[in-house]
């Protein structure tokens, strides 16, 4: 069967790079082209398929930033570089990168959240002059839940960057404490002569709170954009699991502007 | 083509038919199953393979709908080994398929997940479904539940032959020339098929016109009797001739751990897991939230994406289905009523 948009093809494990305990990014080889925020299937043969964020690509490669927390992800973490796991993809409308081009970008994050955004700050890092002000805000529930230690540290010392990072409970030196929804006031948005736009990316409560804390300090809807997760099984609009009312997360998302975002109810 | 050439043939000539049909064709229809139903005593009337007329069911509606044929309850799509997913192989002759027009009707439900939704063709359905003519078994009486007149399933084009099936003879319509040949000594019947024109169950189809009124109707008081009426069990997304929803699943041969299969698995929005996350995250926790979830995308999300009317054929099984006794058509009814109230309260709020 020629093209089949399910049929999963062997990729090898190129590095694993252990972020968390729990939390590892499995650096895959890979030459399929792909937009910063899409999504991939991960199979396992015996185990079963699951939809993953990209946390990272480049030349040759895609990285997943995996939590070790169902039947496929248990699994997962049993392999060792050299490996080969089965993906197809990549599936999904990524960040809209052109609509934040010149502006100042806003970016609040919580947890694994940061995953599906991390290769867009990532590009904004490596390309000072493509967006104006980068703001992060980006929360962790405590010290042994940080992800991407590295990289935090490269874009708080970035010229262009304004970093927040916070943890839910813990006190730690250099990291602020409270939600990313207590921070968003930190952000000079009076300053932008609404030159900016703001991307969400957490757990569904966060971005809830996130949104409204954000209309809140006088941001418009259209301004935002989120990423939502769901478990598809299919993702190519067929088995139902991302469905909500006539949206297909997998087909129309996973990335959505606030105005039909805030619409999205389960 | 579409001529209306009719033809009446005896049982001897059905026979014969069948067995030259059979020569390109595996036909399915549904079959009695005695003693295959849901009680002791009970028959059940399902969809199998048939080789003669007379195995054919046409007194009664099937318990289950003909989707079963076209993406049966479980389907293997790859066998994998621990380097290599290959594709299951297709069948390899074309199918004739017997339904009655709300079964047919409800297939273009389906194409339109299976292969328009995003653009995207499914390669498992569509490969079966590239081979599927249907012949119409013409509805002479109805069954409890029936309200395909309500919904618009009452009229089809899509198939290739009609059935006006009777014991010992048939009446047969002729509308796709691929089956011209099969009726050359046939006796030609003025009879004319008849589509339904009026059931006795009339059920006004509510119309739920902006998301804004579906999100709404998600917080109205009407979905709460079905916490404690509903058992999610799933019964009736498996008896929907228009629900589509699958898991996909591998098992391991337990001669070889190594080897084994993936396959597609029926899968309700009803059942407990359909919307977990890893994680153990859900978004409809409730009994009542997941029976609205299913409600709304019969009335709103389909055709809100597609805009040709209620994910519905009419067919009635999803009642007759529910070990609860829960009745769709009364669900729709409530649903009507707190859309008046809703919009009453709006037109009051603006006045």
């Amino acid at each position: 069967m020629l093209n089949n948009p399910v049929k999963p093809y062997p990729h090898k494990i190129l590095e694993i790079l252990p972020q968390t305990e729990t939390e590892w990014t499995f650096r895959v080889a890979n030459d399929l082209p792909i937009q910063h925020g899409q999504f991939m299937q991960i199979s396992l043969p015996k185990v079963g398929e699951a939809p993953f964020s990209i946390s990272g690509f480049g030349d040759g490669y895609v990285d997943f930033t995996i939590r070790k927390v169902g039947k496929v992800t248990n699994e997962l973490f049993n392999l060792k570089k050299g490996d080969f796991i089965f993906l197809r993809g990549c599936y999904g409308n990524g960040w809209p990168v052109e609509q934040f081009e010149g502006k100042n970008v806003v970016i609040v994050a919580g947890g694994t959240g940061v995953s599906p955004v991390k290769s867009l700050i990532h590009m904004f890092y490596e390309n000072s002059d493509y967006a104006k002000e980068i703001y992060l805000i980006l929360g962790f529930k405590n010290s042994r839940s940080i992800l991407f230690a590295d990289e935090l540290a490269e874009w708080k010392a970035a010229k262009h960057f304004h970093a927040v990072y916070t943890l839910d409970n813990e006190e730690r030196e250099g990291w602020n404490k409270g939600l990313v929804t207590d921070f968003l006031k930190t952000v000079p948005f009076d300053s932008f002569g609404g030159n900016y736009a703001c991307i969400v990316v957490g757990p569904p409560v966060m971005m809830k709170f996130t949104g409204l804390g954000l209309l809140a300090t006088g941001v418009s809807e259209d301004k935002i954009w989120m990423s939502f997760e769901r478990k598809m099984s299919c993702a190519i609009g067929k088995c139902g699991h991302c469905r909500i009312d006539e949206t297909y997360v997998c087909l129309d998302g996973p990335v959505f502007n606030y105005t039909v975002a805030k619409k999205l109810v389960d | 083509m579409k001529n209306t050439k009719t033809y009446r043939l005896e049982l001897d000539a059905l026979d014969a038919l069948f067995e030259k049909l059979e020569e390109r064709y595996d036909i399915y229809a549904p079959v009695r199953v005695p003693a295959g139903g849901r009680y002791a005593q009970q028959d059940s009337v399902l969809y199998r393979q048939v080789h003669r007329y007379d195995e054919i069911e046409f007194h009664e509606r099937s318990t289950y709908p003909m989707k079963e044929v076209l993406m049966p309850i479980t389907q293997t799509l790859f066998y994998f080994t621990e380097n290599e997913y290959r594709e299951s192989k297709c069948p390899q002759k074309d199918l004739l398929l017997f339904g009655r027009v709300c079964d047919i009707n409800a297939i273009k439900i389906q194409d339109q997940i299976y292969l328009q939704n995003g653009g995207i063709e499914d390669p498992f359905y569509k490969r079966v479904r590239n081979k599927v003519k249907f012949a119409l078994i013409e509805c002479k009486e109805q069954f409890e539940g029936c309200f395909c007149c309500s919904v618009g399933a009452n009229v089809t084009d899509l198939h290739s032959l009609a059935f006006s099936c009777g014991d010992n003879r048939a009446h047969i319509e002729l509308l796709d020339e691929a089956f011209e040949g099969y009726f050359d000594h046939a006796e030609p019947s003025d009879y004319r098929i008849q589509f339904p024109q009026e059931n006795e169950l009339k059920v006004k189809y509510p119309v739920i016109d902006s998301i804004d009124l579906a999100n709404k109707l998600k917080d109205h008081p009407m979905w709460k009797e079905f916490d404690d009426r509903c058992i999610a069990c799933g019964s009736c997304t498996v008896a929907c001739s228009t629900c589509t929803c699958f898991e996909t699943v591998d098992l391991v041969y337990t001669q070889n751990a190594h080897v084994g299969e993936r396959r597609r698995t029926c899968s309700s929005c009803m059942v407990d897991g359909f919307d977990e996350m890893a994680g153990g995250q859900c978004f409809r926790k409730t009994t009542a939230e997941k029976y609205r979830y299913k409600i709304l995308h019969k009335v709103y999300g389909h055709n809100a994406r597609f805009h040709t009317g209620p994910m519905c054929v009419g067919c009635g099984r999803c009642s007759a289905r529910c070990p609860e006794l829960i009745s769709y058509p009364a669900t729709l009814n409530k649903l009507t009523k707190a859309i008046k109230e809703i919009k009453r309260e709006e037109e009051m709020q603006h006045a």
